[in-house]
C-alpha cells in the first residue's frame, strides 16, 4: 500500500492504495466520485477524462483509466462532479451540452465535457475542423457527434464573451426554432478585421 | 385546447443529472457486504473442457467463493430464447456457464465471487482449466454443406431454421420464378452483411441483492419487464418475488435486448451465497460476449423490364446465429423479409431464409434489426438496375414506387404501409443536395480524369417500426405481444407522475412525454415527472426497442390522459354546480361550453378528490388512470437521403463530401430529440459503410476484440450533416406519430456505399464489401476484388 494525497473537485484526500489502481478506479471506488466513469480497456473511449495539474499547475485532461493513483500523488483534479459553479451553476461547457442537446445516453458526457472543457482552455477559438480532431480521443456511440461540436462552438462564444464582461449570447437555433434546415453547425468564426467592411 | 408543448425544442430534463456526473448507472450502485464477480471465459471457439478446478481461486485473499458450470449445472437454467421462427427450429439449450463444452471464443466456464474486483480478477488466474479442442465451424456455406463439423453434435445439422414467404403462395403477389422467366432484365447479387458490435458506451453492467425470497436486481437493460419475467421462469422464483430495475442505462441499439448469461450467473451467485453481487464487464468481455449484429449473406436476384419497371424479386438468405439462440436472434432477418420489397410496387416476391449456426459469438438486434440489411440490399441492386437500363437511379426509383395517393398500400409482403410522399422528400433531398450541380461536378471529374473521383450515392428507405401489432407478432410466433401501457396520476397539488412501460436509455422519453401529458392536461411541462424502468412503479410494459416507445407508449400515455379528463369531468360538474354533457375541457380547464369565466383546472378536481369530502354521488376518489394500447399497424417511416462521397482513387480513401438527409417519421413531438435520433442513426450506419467489422480468424479467434481494433468512428471521422424533414403522419391514431430509433440507421448504409460505387463507375467497379477501407477500396479499383 502506497500513501497517496491528492486534492478532488476542491476536497483534499489521503488515502493508502494498491500500486496497481488506476486513478479512475480510486476516484469511483475510494473517494464515491461515481461521476467520472470507465467505457473501455484500451484507454480509447475517453469516457473517464478528467482534468489533473501538471508541474506548471495547469489543469489539463487526462484519460483517468491511463494514470495509477500513485502517479496523481500531490496533484488536483477536477471531475465533472466539480465542474459547475459554487451554487451549482453551469460551466458553459454543461451549459452548452444542454443547449445543443449534445448528449443521449449521457454516458461518454462526463469525458467529452472535461475533455472539450480542456480543448478550449489549449484553444479557445477552435474551428469546426479543430474541435473534431480536438475530440477524437472521446467516443460516442449516440450523437454522430454533430452536436457536441455545435455545443462546443456555443461554449467558445460563452467563453469569449464571458471574459469581455459581455452579456451570454442566445445559443444557436435548433432543430424546430428556425425554418431552414438544419446543417448544425456554425460557420468558423472570421476574425472582424476580415470581414469587409461595407463601402460607405 | 391550446397546443404549446408538442412540437417544441424542448430542452431534455434528463441532462440535468447526465452532464453533472450524478447519473445512476448500475455500476454506481454499492449495497453492504456486496461481492464482486469475475468471469473468466472461453479461449477457444469449440473445445470439451476436460478438467476445470477453481479450488485455486479460493486461496487468493479476498476470494468467497468459486464455481464453474458443472457446479451450478442443477440451478443455472438456460437462456431463453423469445422467438421461435418455425415450429421445427432447432434450438439448442444454452447454459450460463458452459458445462462440458464451450462453442464459442467468450463463452463463461467459471466464476469468482470476492470482496473486491481486483480479488475476483486475480482469482480468474490461479483457476486450472484443460481443454480439448474441437473443429470450430465459422463459414456458413460450409456449415450446411454435407458432412460439416457440428457446433452441436447432439442437434444433427448446423441449420437452425429455414423460414419462406413467398407472394405466390401467399396470395400477395406472382410467382417470382415466372417473374424472373420472363423479364427483359435480371440482375444477381451477393451482398455481404459483416457482423457488427453495437457497442453501446456503457458496459453491462447487474447487481443483485438477495433479500429474504425476494431479489432486486439492477441491470444495463433496455427491457426491464421482459427480464423480469423471463428470470422468474427461468429460474423457477416467483414473479411476484423479483423486482427488475434498469436504472440510467448508456446505451442499447438493440444491444441490451437480451436475457445475458451474466445476469443469470448473478442472480445465481448471489442466491448461492445470499449476499448481493456485482459484475460489470470489461468493455474487451462486452465485444467478445455480448451478442453481434448483421451477419447475413444476401443472394439477391432482381428482374425488370428495359423500361426499369421491376417485375420481382428474390432473396435467399444465410444468417448467422452464432453458437446459440439469443433472445429474439432468429426472428431478426424476418423483420427484413418485410422490407426486401422497400418503397417499391413489383408484383412478386419470394424471401427464403436459413439460419445457421456457428462456433461464434450469437447475433441479435442490432439497430434496425434486419431492416438495415434488407434496405441495403434492395437499395444498393436498384443502382444496379439503374446503370443496367441507362437511367439516373432517382428516375429508376421513381418509376417503381408508390405514388403519395395510393396510401394506404398494401404490398407484395403482405403489409399496409400507412402513409408516405415520397417525391416529396425526395425532392426536398435534391434541393437541399444541389443534386444535379453535384451530378454535373461528377462528370466533369470524371471527363478530366481527376485522382479524386466523386459518387452521389442514394437510399430511398422505408421502414416498418412500432413495434407491433399483439396479433401479428403471434402470427410471426413471437413469444409476447407488442403493446405498450401508462399510468397517469394526479396527485393532489395538481402535479403529475407518469408511468410508462417504456424503458429509455438515451432517447429523452422524460422530455417527449412530459409534453404530450402538458398538452393533453393543461399543466406545466415541470410539473409532470415520468417513472421508469423499475418493475415495483412501472409493472407493466414490453419495453424500448424497434422504434416502438413513442409510436406505441406515447398513444397509451395519450389514452391515459383522456381518462383522467373524463374522471374529472363529472367532478368538476358538481363544482362548478352543471351537468357533466355541458361541460368542455381547453386549456387545462373544464368550462361550461359558451361562459368563458370561472372554470375548474384538473388541479382543482385533484384537489377535490384528495379531500373528498363533496364528490358526486357513486364517484370513486381518484383521477389516475391506466391505458394500454396495442397498436392496429406497424407504422412506416421513410426519406431520402443522399450522400457526396469523394474517392481517392489513388488511396482509396472515402470522404463524405456531403450528407443530405430529408426523413419523413409523422408528427414530430420533439425536434431537437427527432434530430439527434437521426444524427446518431446515421453515424452508425456509415460506421458499417466505411468503419466496424467484427473479424474471427481461422480458428474462430475474434481478431477485433478492443477499441483498438474494432474502430467506431470518432468525430474526426463523420461528416456534418444536412437534415430537414417531410411529414406525413401516422393515420391510425390521435398522435399521429411514426418512429425515429432506427432509420438513419436504416438509411445511410446503402447511401453511403452507392456513393463509393457510384464514384468508381467508371472504372469498372460495381461492388465493394463492406466496410469500404482504403484497403478495400483500392483492391476494388485494381480490380484485385469485385
Amino acid at each position: 500500500m502506497t500513501r497517496v494525497s491528492m486534492k478532488v473537485d476542491g476536497v483534499d484526500y489521503e488515502d493508502d492504495v494498491e500500486p496497481r489502481t488506476l486513478l479512475v478506479h480510486h476516484l469511483r471506488e475510494r473517494l464515491g466520485k461515481v461521476g467520472t466513469v470507465v467505457g473501455c480497456d484500451t484507454s480509447n473511449c475517453g469516457a473517464c477524462t478528467v482534468l489533473m495539474s501538471d508541474s506548471d499547475g495547469r489543469q489539463r485532461g487526462v484519460k483517468s483509466c491511463s494514470v495509477l493513483a500513485v502517479q496523481a500523488d500531490g496533484h488536483e483534479i477536477t471531475t465533472i462532479e466539480g465542474l459547475s459553479g459554487p451554487d451549482n451553476t453551469l460551466h458553459p461547457v454543461q451549459q452548452a451540452f444542454h443547449e445543443s442537446h449534445a448528449l443521449q445516453c449521457g454516458f461518454c458526457t462526463p469525458g467529452m465535457i472535461m475533455a472539450a472543457v480542456d480543448l478550449l482552455e489549449e484553444n479557445p477559438t477552435p474551428s469546426e475542423e479543430e474541435i473534431r480532431e480536438g475530440l477524437e480521443g472521446n467516443l460516442c456511440r449516440c450523437t454522430g457527434y454533430q452536436n457536441i461540436v455545435r455545443a462546443v462552438q456555443d461554449a467558445s462564444e460563452q467563453l469569449r464573451r464571458r471574459g469581455e464582461g459581455a452579456e451570454p449570447a442566445p445559443p444557436t437555433p435548433v432543430a424546430g426554432e428556425d425554418q431552414t434546415p438544419d446543417s448544425g453547425l456554425k460557420p468558423d468564426r472570421v476574425p472582424e478585421e476580415t470581414i469587409p467592411q461595407p463601402v460607405p | 385546447m391550446t397546443v404549446t408543448e408538442v412540437g417544441s425544442a424542448r430542452r431534455r430534463k434528463e441532462d440535468a443529472r447526465l452532464i453533472t456526473g450524478r447519473t445512476n448507472w448500475t455500476e454506481n450502485v454499492t449495497l453492504p457486504g456486496m461481492l464482486h464477480l469475475a468471469i473468466l471465459r472461453s479461449p477457444m471457439a469449440h473445445a470439451r473442457i476436460t478438467s476445470l478446478d477453481v479450488k485455486p481461486a479460493l486461496e487468493i485473499k479476498g476470494v468467497v467463493a468459486a464455481f464453474s458450470g458443472r457446479d451450478v449445472a442443477d440451478v443455472q437454467g438456460a437462456l431463453p430464447c423469445a422467438w421461435p421462427v418455425t415450429e421445427d427450429m432447432v434450438h439448442p439449450d444454452r447454459p450460463p456457464i458452459a458445462v462440458d463444452e464451450v462453442r464459442f471464443m467468450g463463452e463463461a466456464v467459471a466464476v469468482v465471487a470476492a470482496r473486491t474486483r481486483a480479488a475476483a480478477l486475480d482469482a480468474l488466474a490461479a483457476i486450472e482449466v484443460d481443454y480439448d479442442p474441437l473443429p470450430a465451424v465459422l463459414d456458413m456455406e460450409e456449415a450446411i454443406a454435407e458432412g460439416a463439423d457440428l457446433v452441436h453434435a447432439d442437434k444433427g445439422t448446423n441449420k437452425a431454421y429455414t423460414w419462406v414467404f413467398d407472394s405466390g403462395e401467399a396470395g400477395t403477389g406472382g410467382d417470382v420464378a415466372a417473374a424472373i422467366e420472363g423479364a427483359d432484365v435480371v440482375i444477381k447479387r451477393r451482398y455481404v452483411q459483416q457482423r457488427l458490435v453495437p457497442a453501446f458506451m456503457e458496459p453491462r453492467s447487474v447487481v443483485v441483492d438477495p433479500t429474504g425470497d425476494v431479489y432486486t436486481i439492477w441491470s444495463a437493460t433496455q427491457i426491464p419487464h421482459i427480464l423480469r419475467f423471463l428470470v422468474s421462469a427461468v429460474t423457477g422464483t416467483p414473479e411476484h418475488k423479483v423486482r427488475v430495475i434498469a436504472p440510467d442505462v448508456g446505451g442499447g441499439f438493440g444491444g441490451k435486448l437480451q436475457v445475458t448469461p451474466e445476469e443469470l450467473i448473478a442472480f445465481v451467485a448471489a442466491k448461492r451465497l445470499g449476499r448481493p453481487v456485482k459484475y460489470t464487464e470489461s468493455r474487451s468481455e462486452s465485444i467478445v460476449s455480448a451478442h453481434h449484429g448483421r451477419d447475413m449473406i444476401q443472394d439477391v436476384e432482381l428482374a425488370a423490364r428495359r423500361d426499369g419497371t421491376v417485375l420481382g424479386l428474390r432473396v435467399k438468405l444465410l444468417a448467422n446465429m452464432g453458437a446459440y439462440m439469443g433472445l429474439v436472434g432468429p426472428g431478426v432477418p424476418i423483420l427484413g423479409a418485410f422490407m426486401y420489397n422497400a418503397i417499391y410496387k413489383f408484383p412478386a416476391y419470394r424471401f427464403e431464409c436459413n439460419g445457421v449456426f456457428t462456433n461464434t459469438t450469437i447475433t441479435d438486434a442490432y439497430r434496425g434489426a434486419g431492416r438495415p440489411e434488407a434496405t441495403y440490399a434492395i437499395e444498393r441492386i436498384m443502382d444496379e438496375l439503374a446503370v443496367e437500363v441507362g437511367l439516373d437511379p432517382l428516375e429508376v426509383r421513381r418509376r417503381n414506387w408508390i405514388n403519395a395517393e395510393e396510401f394506404p398500400f398494401t404490398t407484395v409482403a403482405g403489409l399496409q404501409y400507412d402513409s408516405g410522399d415520397y417525391a416529396k422528400a425526395t425532392e426536398r433531398a435534391k434541393e437541399l443536395f444541389g443534386y444535379d450541380e453535384l451530378r454535373q461536378e461528377q462528370q466533369a471529374r470524371r471527363d478530366t480524369g481527376d485522382p479524386v473521383q466523386l459518387g452521389i450515392g442514394i437510399s430511398t428507405y422505408t421502414e416498418m417500426c412500432g413495434l407491433a401489432p399483439s396479433r401479428v407478432l403471434g402470427s410471426l410466433r413471437y413469444g409476447a405481444g407488442g403493446w405498450e401501457t401508462a399510468s397517469v396520476r394526479m396527485l393532489p397539488s395538481g402535479r403529475v407522475e407518469v408511468v410508462t412501460g417504456t424503458s429509455p436509455h438515451g432517447q429523452g422519453h422524460e422530455t417527449a412525454w412530459s409534453q404530450i401529458v402538458a398538452d393533453q392536461l393543461g399543466v406545466g411541462f415541470d410539473d409532470v415527472e415520468v417513472l421508469h424502468g423499475d418493475t415495483r412503479t412501472s409493472y407493466k410494459g414490453l419495453d424500448t426497442y424497434g422504434s416502438r416507445s413513442l409510436a406505441v407508449g406515447g398513444i397509451a400515455l395519450y389514452n391515459a390522459c383522456q381518462k383522467v379528463i373524463e374522471k374529472a369531468k363529472p367532478i368538476a360538474a358538481h363544482m362548478l354546480e352543471c351537468d357533466p354533457a355541458d361541460l368542455e375541457f381547453t386549456g387545462g380547464q373544464f368550462r361550461v361550453r359558451g361562459n368563458p369565466d370561472g372554470g375548474k383546472t384538473l388541479a382543482d378536481c385533484a384537489l377535490a378528490v384528495f379531500a373528498a369530502h363533496d364528490l358526486p354521488e357513486g364517484i370513486e376518489p381518484t383521477l389516475d388512470a391506466d391505458a394500454v394500447y396495442d397498436p392496429v399497424n406497424f407504422s412506416f417511416p421513410h426519406g431520402t437521403h443522399l450522400c457526396a462521397a469523394e474517392v481517392d482513387t489513388e488511396t482509396g480513401r472515402v470522404t463524405i463530401r456531403k450528407y443530405v438527409a430529408v426523413d419523413d417519421v409523422g408528427r414530430v413531438i420533439n425536434p431537437l430529440i427527432v434530430e439527434g435520433q437521426v444524427h446518431g442513426g446515421i453515424a452508425q450506419g456509415m460506421a458499417q459503410a466505411l468503419f466496424e467489422e467484427a473479424v474471427y480468424d481461422d480458428e474462430g479467434n475474434l481478431m477485433t476484440g478492443t477499441f483498438v481494433d474494432y474502430t467506431l468512428p470518432t468525430a474526426a471521422d463523420l461528416p456534418p450533416f444536412v437534415t430537414d424533414r417531410t411529414e406525413s403522419p401516422a393515420p391510425d391514431h390521435p398522435l399521429g406519430t411514426k418512429g425515429v430509433g432506427e432509420a438513419g440507421t436504416i438509411a445511410s448504409t446503402p447511401a453511403v456505399v452507392n456513393a463509393v460505387v457510384d464514384a468508381l463507375r467508371p472504372m469498372g467497379v460495381n461492388d465493394i464489401a463492406m466496410p469500404c477501407t482504403p484497403e478495400r477500396v483500392w483492391r476494388a479499383i485494381q480490380g484485385g476484388a469485385r
